[in-house]
């Protein structure tokens, strides 16, 4: 299974999803971003999907739950470089992310996060 | 029957062009007539003498090639088949006092039906490919982006949404928003003419997908009538933002991009 890294800019953590999603390398990445959260005490989150093509509604619900669980941190999540397609898909299915905001790119995503702090 | 056809041919085109020029009223011009019937006449001969393999299936590709040009200058298919089936007529009149030919002409007149029935599946063939690509262009056509200012593009939507077009308009917006880097999107629906919770619902998951995205959208151009179909069906928008008119949901835009506009 793969991992996916969390990398500390500033006081963000930026996750960068560059591997096709299994739902384990997934709950992993929830596992691993809940510690990161506790050890840096970063006060946002950039989950960038941008290389990520298909999504299902186990993976939306789990970015879902990301934001949730950031939340609990007092962290707050920005959802950057969603495809179209994927965004059609997530909607046809019902999922809206609410807790989680949404952002065109990372610089834009990071400039959320910069500003809202 | 094949060697009468050749024989007689001159004659007896002579009148299957004069038949079908009669009924023609000025939409195609007599040598245009006689061209075409006269390959035609040549392949008919040809497919009746069984000797040529290939005549039956260029019979057919000449009058597939006939019935989709009398189409489109405006013949109904009843008259392109009757055009065909009139060749039966001075055959008829030419074998009336012959009584061993019937049999054959009997073949004769089998032929020249189905041919009259090919052209009328081809004819309806044609219409229906022209229907096709008119309902794709116009799909193409309805659903414009445009782009309003640096980061807010517009879609004016006109007619009504069903879900195909629902996804053209969702495609094509998500699409711009990512091509532009755009951050706005203004939704128009001034030439939508009814809103039922269908097209709310198409609505509503338009400016879901393009908050997945990051963007603001904003509807607008919601005339008074709808907004009281809106009202009465009891729909929900939710924290969307609703203009009356583009030029409020501009406004509103430019300044959530953080730019003022005011006099010069």
């Amino acid at each position: 299974m793969e991992r996916v890294p969390i990398l500390k800019i500033g006081q963000n953590l930026f996750v960068s999803i560059q591997i096709d999603l299994q739902d384990q390398s997934v709950v992993q990445l929830q596992e691993d971003l809940a510690d990161e959260l506790v050890a840096t005490r970063a006060t946002g989150v950039v989950i960038d999907i941008t290389a990520v093509e298909i999504v299902d509604s186990f993976i939306g619900r789990m970015l879902a739950t990301i934001g949730s669980i950031s939340r609990l941190f007092d962290a707050e999540t920005v959802l950057v470089g969603m495809r179209p397609a994927v965004a059609i898909t997530l909607v046809e299915l019902g999922l809206s992310l609410d807790g989680v905001r949404t952002a065109l790119n990372a610089e834009q995503g990071l400039r959320l996060l910069n500003g809202s702090s | 029957m094949a060697d009468l056809l050749r024989a007689n041919e001159e004659k007896l085109l002579d009148r299957w062009c004069e038949m079908v020029f009669a009924t023609a009223r000025g939409r195609v011009s007599a040598d245009e007539v006689r061209n075409e019937l006269a390959e035609l006449y040549g392949l008919v001969i040809r497919a009746m003498s069984a000797a040529d393999e290939s005549a039956a299936g260029e019979l057919r590709a000449a009058l597939a090639a006939l019935s989709r040009s009398r189409a489109r200058s405006g013949f109904s298919p009843s008259e392109t088949a009757v055009a065909i089936f009139s060749l039966k007529d001075p055959v008829y009149e030419f074998l009336a006092d012959s009584a061993e030919m019937v049999p054959e002409y009997l073949t004769f007149a089998r032929m020249i039906d189905d041919l009259g029935l090919n052209t009328f599946e081809t004819y309806v063939a044609t219409r229906e490919e022209i229907i096709r690509q008119q309902a794709e262009s116009m799909l193409e056509l309805s659903t414009p982006v445009v782009q309003l200012w640096d980061g807010i593009i517009a879609v004016p939507l006109v007619g009504t949404l069903d879900s195909a077009r629902t996804q053209l308009v969702m495609e094509k917006m998500l699409d711009a928003l990512v091509a532009q880097g755009a951050t706005h999107a203004v939704i128009d629906i001034t030439g939508v003419p009814t809103v039922d919770t269908e097209v709310a619902q198409h609505l509503l998951k338009t400016v879901m997908a393009a908050r997945l995205l990051g963007a603001q959208c904003t509807i607008c151009g919601i005339r008074p009538q709808i907004a009281h179909t809106i009202v009465s069906l009891g729909i929900e928008f939710g924290d969307i933002t609703t203009k009356a008119t583009l030029a409020g949901a501009l406004e509103h835009a430019l300044r959530s991009a953080g730019l003022k506009v005011g006099p010069a």
